[in-house]
């Protein structure tokens, strides 16, 4: 063989690359082949037909995710995933626009039951929107008429590049660029579909807007992408729920979640998020490396609220930019890790205008041989003028085998600054239990009691239907934790 | 040439005029390969995230001064504690000065390092105590290689010494630039009580710098207080390393006062090995101009049933910056561990800067371990209050800031040496109030 390799030669080998991956065939399951090049991501732009912006801001970001590195800060130990081993694209069968619930694939329905959610009951009872995700891509968009209404546009993010070029091309990698760290770009080159959320000047949103995730396909990463814009004077309350069923292979999901709340606009922006976290020995489980943040205006305020029960691998900063003087952000965030999990999960407020406040409140429970760790940022800028900050964390140990964790960074440069933090490590007290278990509860329900108990800060803050799900999680995440 | 390199290449001229039996001498060999390797630390690493040594190492410092210079008491007498006895270890300059100090051999041993690793019958202390904990990072390594002078005290069981030791560093300033790197080498066998002072003291504003490393060692139920006073000139930096080794029931405990200096960082790490162990770190740190103080601690609990207390007070003016890094790390097996730290702080100008990071890492269910940490301002209301009561602002000021520092100085058990320290903050304030309450 020559050792000689020509320009023929490349183009060839593209020509026949190309051929292989077969771009063009309409297949039915519509799964990329693996691996990760400028093609692939060129393939997921032209099969989501997008404008050249859109295929350029792609590419761009797979540009700049060459160059970077995979993150080692966080605390956590894993194998790193192999990004020419995942297919980065997957839609369900077809792709047909449904008016009704009726027309959805009966399958996919029984799969939603299965998971305890009812979109039927939902519906009805909880006056919910969903746009339902399933394997990135919409296939379901409901009380779509009531939202147009007022104004709303929520749609999944593909529609909306067709739809509403301008707005996405506005707003989108403005809170979390292209740049901003090794997921995000990761998810800037190829990410398949997500939310999209417009709320008008001065729209109160009716209902709670919520989407489901979850992955279905064996081995293929989901990159979703939320760009929620709440114009001046608006207020949305978003859902996000994610579960996933059991898997052996470690799945990878890195999600960017922008939120623009503009001048007096509130965005209300909750997760619970129950990724398959591995079997007890470890073995298999979600990685979840998501970038959430979110940009606040004057008198604007963002609130994260996020239960975190899944996923072996977590690590998650929903994080809050005050840039607008008078503005507000507030975590409120429950991590629950069982197992072999790990967690390295917290937030970062940024604060630029005067008076803006934060509030941090963060709840780990960590049971079994899993690692819990808040990491947390707060930074007072100089020209922010009497910024406050109350930061609580609160840990609670199930056993002698797991460990919490806390690494709170404070960066204060303004001397009007208020900032006060607090952390505290316990377990559940024996009285404690001797007390349930005297008045007939038993163990494993007492101790769902007093996990409740230490929760309820962050429950509260919860909108009600998901208040109980996510109670019906703690309570299954630490099953078999005591003992 | 940079200071690593000029660092590096004197070794070999360093090792060559030390006459010293071979144990030692491995020692530093090892040290000056791992420096050679890790090199000064830089803001890439995690712990020096918040204070970079650029600009200080950018000085052409001299590394062995040849004189020996002499100095006064007279002149230097308001830097020691004077007007209670005490064992003195004075340097000048790096070289131990006889005249001013004032050691012992009886029952115990308060004398040089120099000494220690010269003579055959220190060499059992020796051979199993030092460099027994210090890090292994580049800093320390560092002060490891040229490790050769320094305070050396053992005191054997059943023994309170009953009167505090004054280590002293003076740098006289013949040299445009020093480096100093002292080491110190401390053991307390079972029972026994020992207070130390360390102050690092620069006599004209040439500019120092100060890598320091002490080993401390506390045996069963030894108590151990260190105090160190770092209130040097504006072109004096300091790096100190302080590790101490605890076994069981012993306590120990250390104050730094820090209200001067260029640069100043503090690595303090207690390791507990042993039950019912007490630990006592506290600060407060009092800071103005373009002053960094960065306070680095590690506790970390093995055993069950110990304890450790940490309370950090800074307050930050003009346009200085503070750090604290405090770490707590409790393994598995140490349950029923206490932990509380504690970083309040206030910035009083805008300039000032407050980085902080309470860090807690644990591994074991039943433990009680709290931080806390707090940025804010002097009360305006108590302000006012004084303000009517006709106190001027300046010293209402001042009243709020000495008692939002004092239970620091509460623990402090050396009352000469609390009356001292009130002053300096007085001075630090700018106000001539005597704060003794």
């Amino acid at each position: 063989m020559s050792n000689k390799y020509t320009e023929d030669d490349l183009r060839e080998e593209l020509k026949t690359k190309e051929y292989e991956y077969g771009f063009y065939t309409d297949i039915k399951s519509d799964t990329f082949p693996v691996g990760l090049n400028e093609d692939v991501v060129r393939a997921i732009s032209k099969r989501k037909q997008e404008p050249d912006w859109m295929t350029d801001w792609r590419l761009n970001a797979f540009k700049i995710w060459k160059e970077m590195a995979e993150p080692e800060w966080a605390n956590v130990h894993y194998d790193k995933p192999d990004f020419q081993a995942i297919s980065y694209y997957s839609a369900p069968n077809s792709k047909p626009k449904y008016n009704s619930l009726d027309e959805v694939d009966p399958e996919l329905l029984d799969t939603f039951k299965k998971l305890g959610i009812s979109i039927d009951e939902q519906k009805k009872l909880a006056n919910v929107a969903m746009d339902v995700v399933v394997d990135s891509v919409s296939v379901a968009t409901t009380f779509k008429k009531t939202l147009a209404e007022k104004g709303i546009i929520f749609m999944s993010i593909s529609e909306a590049i067709q739809k509403h070029p301008d707005l996405v091309k506005k707003h989108l990698g403005t809170v979390v660029p292209q740049k901003d760290n090794f997921y995000a770009a990761l998810n800037s080159a190829v990410f398949s579909d997500g939310s999209f959320c417009y709320i008008p000047k001065g729209v109160r949103c009716p209902m709670e807007l919520s989407t489901y995730f979850r992955i279905n396909q064996a081995g293929t990463g989901q990159f979703e992408r939320t760009l929620v814009i709440a114009d001046e004077g608006s207020y949305v309350s978003y859902l996000e729920g994610c579960t996933a069923p059991s898997r052996d292979e470690n799945q990878l999901h890195a999600a960017v979640v922008e939120l623009i709340a503009l001048d007096d606009a509130e965005i209300k922006y909750s997760t619970v998020q129950n990724w398959y976290p591995g079997n007890a020995e470890g073995k298999g489980g979600v990685f979840n490396f998501v970038t959430k943040r979110g940009l606040c205006e004057t008198n604007a305020k963002i609130s994260w609220t996020q239960v975190e029960t899944g996923s072996a691998v977590t690590w998650k900063y929903p994080s809050c930019v005050l840039k607008g003087n008078n503005s507000i952000g507030e975590f409120y965030s429950i991590a629950v890790t069982n197992n072999f999990q790990q967690a390295d999960t917290g937030t970062k407020m940024i604060h630029l205008g005067k008076n803006t406040k934060s509030t941090i409140i963060s709840k780990g429970i960590s049971a079994g041989k899993s690692q819990n760790s808040y990491r947390g940022l707060v930074q007072i800028n100089s020209r922010a003028d009497n910024a406050r900050n109350f930061s609580q964390c609160d840990s609670l140990l199930m056993g002698n085998e797991c460990g919490a964790h806390t690494f709170p960074y404070i960066e204060a440069k303004n001397k009007s600054a208020q900032i006060e933090h607090e952390a505290t490590t316990s377990k559940i007290g024996e009285d404690q239990i001797f007390y349930c278990n005297q008045r007939g509860i038993d163990t494993e329900k007492a101790i769902a009691l007093i996990v409740n108990g230490f929760s309820k800060d962050v429950l509260n803050k919860l909108p009600m239907e998901f208040a109980v799900e996510a109670q019906k999680l703690l309570e299954i995440s630490l099953e078999g934790s005591v003992g | 040439m940079d200071l690593k390199e000029k660092l590096v290449s004197s070794f070999l001229a360093f090792e060559n005029q030390m006459d010293v039996e071979d144990y030692v001498h491995d020692i530093r060999s090892e040290a000056i390969k791992t420096f050679e390797n890790e090199g000064f630390p830089s803001k890439k690493d995690e712990d020096w995230k918040y204070t970079s040594l650029n600009k200080i190492l950018k000085q052409d410092y001299s590394v062995f001064p040849d004189d020996e210079n002499a100095i006064e008491y007279r002149d230097v007498k308001k830097y020691f504690i004077h007007n209670i006895d005490s064992f003195k270890i004075v340097f000048i300059d790096g070289k131990y000065s006889s005249h001013l100090s004032q050691t012992t051999h009886e029952g115990m041993d308060i004398c040089l390092l120099s000494a220690a690793l010269a003579k055959p019958k220190y060499r059992l202390v020796i051979e199993n105590y030092f460099n027994k904990i210090a890090a292994s990072d580049g800093i320390t390594s560092l002060n490891t290689a040229f490790s050769s002078e320094g305070a050396y005290i053992h005191i054997p069981k059943n023994k309170l010494v009953e009167k505090p030791i004054q280590i002293i560093h003076f740098s006289t300033g013949n040299e445009s630039a020093l480096m100093l790197q002292p080491r110190n080498l401390v053991v307390v066998d079972e029972n026994s009580h020992v207070q130390i002072i360390e102050r690092h003291q620069s006599l004209t504003s040439n500019a120092v710098l100060t890598n320091s490393v002490t080993e401390i060692f506390a045996n069963k139920r030894a108590i151990i207080d260190c105090y160190k006073i770092q209130n040097d000139h504006q072109n004096a930096s300091l790096i100190d390393n302080t590790f101490i080794h605890q076994k069981q029931e012993s306590h120990a405990s250390v104050h730094t006062f820090t209200f001067g200096g260029n640069l100043t960082r503090n690595n303090l790490n207690f390791y507990q090995h042993g039950e019912r162990v007490d630990s006592t770190l506290k600060g407060i740190t009092i800071i103005g101009d373009k002053q960094h103080v960065d306070h680095n601690t590690l506790v970390h609990h093995v055993e069950p049933n110990c304890e450790s207390h940490q309370d950090y007070k800074g307050i930050f003016n003009d346009k200085s910056t503070g750090v604290f890094n405090g770490k707590v790390i409790v393994e598995k097996e140490a349950q029923k561990t206490n932990a509380f730290q504690a970083n309040n702080n206030i910035l009083v100008s805008d300039q000032s800067t407050i980085n902080t990071k309470p860090q807690l890492e644990i591994f074991a269910d039943d433990v009680k371990c709290s931080h806390g940490c707090t940025i804010g301002q002097l009360d305006s209301d108590a302000l006012f209050y004084m303000k009517t009561r006709g106190i001027p602002e300046k010293e209402a000021k001042a009243l709020l800031m000495y008692a939002f520092a004092n239970n620091v100085l509460e623990s402090v058990k050396i009352a000469t040496l609390k009356t001292r320290i009130n002053k300096l903050i007085a001075n630090k304030i700018g106000v001539n109030i005597g704060f003794n309450l």
